[in-house]
């Protein structure tokens, strides 16, 4: 599954509000078709990692490069065309109130594409069938649990089938069950279309279920203090920070050694 | 429960040389008067040689978060007097709570001091506010320019059944408000010119003057005000909600613009409207003054409305209409700019929908006044 053909890479970003550093000199790749988790305390920069990579927040300093093509230094065309080839999901699905459900996930198909609007609808219904909800297509987000939202939000992300997908705490206010589905869900989209999938959470056992890859931002350092398969980081991470972090906090560790 | 306030009591003893014990008696709770943390502190004084302070509960009848606080001052007397503290003798409960509040030290760097800062440096800061303001509003009627040429030259991406929708909202909605506000406005200033023209037996003259103000500049303005509160407001607390829901993120990160999306529509959904509504408010500021007129200064119908025909031309009625598609823009970009402008937290949205209101109506006076200015400028 994993051919290693980097499809994102962060070089040495440095994210500020102002004068404020949030984070600096943060370096990763993440491959095609891996899932990658961006972890960490809550308030670390998660979030703000997130924006600086789909293009809503420009970095104090370094760049964030879409297959060696450098999102922040494009010209507007390319901007557009980068942002095209990814959908995101955000935390609270982020779905227009004034449009049903249907209208939400046609609207990147009308601004994109030519097809007829038949064609649009059938695209529509089966984004709404991939992520379960077949048959709500005339329903206003206010009227849809938080669940819902989140997985209407995933059906919008998908509309234009991107190549990279980013969840923003995907399953942040939901049951354990609902979360569990999430994660299969991604788990399976993944798979089955093959996209790079780039999630921001603290949510353990999403993080160990479902990730190939991550980077832990630390609160007090302001920078990545750890990178690598999560599963592999619980195991021989001798950093106690990233130790605490995936044991919820277990306190077996001391001066980097595993007791 | 008890709820019995009883005395807090609280006494000393030495049981050897080196120790104070703390004796606390009674309800250290809420309501009751706690004794003062200052006469342990002067024990401590009294008596140099103690190195440890212990505690008695035995008498202690209830407690909550008053006792703790009361502790903790302790606590940090002993701290500061190099004094070892001891709460073994308090309740377990007690013990645990004063563990967890001081297993995390205080953050100093978190601690906001308050800062004092000059009038000097106020007055720059609010200046430079002031010019990012300017430049960030000066951004935006340029951004919401160039949208709306894009529009004009059919390129705007935007949903035309939205549209539809916010025109009805700003244009047959605001009818029912439109009529009352302007009948009652073409009313007073009825009432106003006929005390003072009854004085001369030129009652006829109520048509000249309501007809010309209603048309001339009062139907504008009032319409326009009435926009801002309705409208404006409405605008900002839709665009300023869709802000803190990430709605506006999620647009930009499709590639499509806001600007176009969601501004460029309310903008000529209300710059299209106002002068309908403009023209309603004129014939409705009219009708009230009829009613004065004829109710009450006994002229005819037919004498009334000779005499606004013959005052009111069609200068007049363009003058009016110009005001009107000005505050149509203004009360929109108003509304829009600072529903744009909104934070991230739902009092931001709040304080969106006053801002915008403020915004639009200072806009529209001051607009006003440049019109009227240069109208009498060229003298018309």
């Amino acid at each position: 599954m994993n051919e290693a053909k980097p499809h994102i890479k962060v070089e040495d970003l440095t994210m500020a509000y102002g004068d404020f550093v949030v984070q600096r000199d943060i370096s990763f790749t993440v491959n095609r078709g891996d899932i990658f988790i961006i972890m960490g305390g809550s308030g670390c920069g998660k979030s703000t990692l997130l924006r600086h990579l789909i293009g809503l927040q420009s970095p104090a300093a370094g760049c964030v490069l879409y297959e060696g093509r450098s999102f922040w230094d494009a010209q507007k065309d390319e901007k557009e065309s980068i942002k095209r080839s990814f959908g995101v999901l955000f935390q609270s699905g982020a779905l227009w109130s004034s449009m049903t459900l249907a209208e939400n996930v046609m609207l990147p198909l009308q601004e994109y594409t030519d097809l007829p609007l038949k064609q649009i609808k059938e695209i529509v219904s089966l984004k709404l069938s991939l992520v379960g909800l077949a048959g709500f297509e005339e329903y206003y987000p206010s009227e849809l649990s938080g669940g819902m939202k989140k997985r209407a939000g995933l059906a919008r992300a998908m509309a234009l089938d991107p190549e990279i997908l980013f969840f923003d705490e995907p399953s942040s206010g939901l049951d354990p069950i609902s979360s569990k589905l999430m994660d299969d869900l991604i788990r399976e989209l993944r798979d089955s279309l093959g996209a790079t999938v780039v999630i921001v959470t603290h949510e353990l056992a999403s993080i160990l279920s479902v990730g190939d890859n991550s980077v832990y931002l630390d609160t007090e350092s302001r920078t990545m203090i750890a990178s690598g398969d999560p599963k592999r980081l619980l195991a021989d991470s001798k950093d106690p920070k990233v130790h605490r972090f995936l044991t919820r906090g277990a306190d077996d560790i001391k001066d980097g050694e595993v007791l | 429960m008890d709820t019995a306030l009883t005395q807090c009591v609280m006494s000393f003893n030495r049981p050897d040389d080196k120790t104070l014990l703390v004796s606390i008696a009674g309800d250290f709770r809420t309501g009751n008067e706690l004794p003062s943390s200052g006469e342990v502190e002067n024990q401590i004084r009294s008596e140099p040689g103690i190195r440890e302070l212990t505690f008695e509960t035995e008498g202690l009848t209830g407690w909550d978060s008053r006792l703790l606080t009361f502790l903790i001052k302790i606590n940090e007397l002993c701290t500061q007097n190099n004094i070892h503290i001891n709460r073994e003798g308090l309740p377990q409960g007690v013990q645990r709570l004063l563990a967890l509040a001081s297993a995390v030290p205080e953050n100093k760097e978190a601690r906001r001091e308050a800062v004092q800062s000059s009038v000097v440096s106020k007055t720059g800061e609010t200046t430079i506010g002031f010019w990012h303001s300017f430049i960030e509003t000066v951004d935006f009627v340029g951004d919401a320019f160039l949208s709306f040429m894009r529009l004009l030259r059919g390129k705007a991406r935007y949903r035309p059944s939205e549209l539809f929708v916010i025109i009805q909202d700003c244009g047959a909605k605001a009818f029912p408000i439109v009529s009352l506000i302007s009948l009652l406005v073409g009313l007073i200033l009825a009432f106003i010119g006929a005390i003072q023209l009854k004085m001369f037996g030129a009652q006829i003259y109520i048509a000249d003057l309501v007809g010309i103000g209603m048309v001339r500049v009062m139907g504008a303005i009032m319409t326009g005000i009435i926009m801002a509160g309705r409208t404006g407001a409405a605008f900002a607390a839709q665009l300023g909600t869709m802000q803190v829901n990430e709605e506006i993120d999620a647009l930009k990160t499709m590639g499509i613009s806001p600007m176009e999306f969601l501004v460029v529509p309310r903008m000529l959904a209300l710059t299209l409207m106002m002068p309908l509504l403009c023209l309603y408010a004129d014939l409705m500021g009219i009708l009230g003054g009829m009613l004065v007129g004829v109710g009450m200064m006994d002229l005819t119908v037919m004498e009334y409305f000779m005499e606004t025909k013959k005052a009111v031309t069609l200068v007049h009625v363009w003058i009016g209409l110009f005001h009107s598609v000005v505050f149509g823009v203004l009360v929109s970009l108003a509304g829009c700019l600072r529903g744009m402008q909104c934070g991230r937290s739902a009092s931001s949205v709040g304080e969106a929908g006053t801002s915008a209101v403020v915004t639009g109506i200072v806009s529209i006076i001051v607009a006003t006044a440049v019109i009227t200015f240069i109208c009498q400028v060229l003298g018309i």
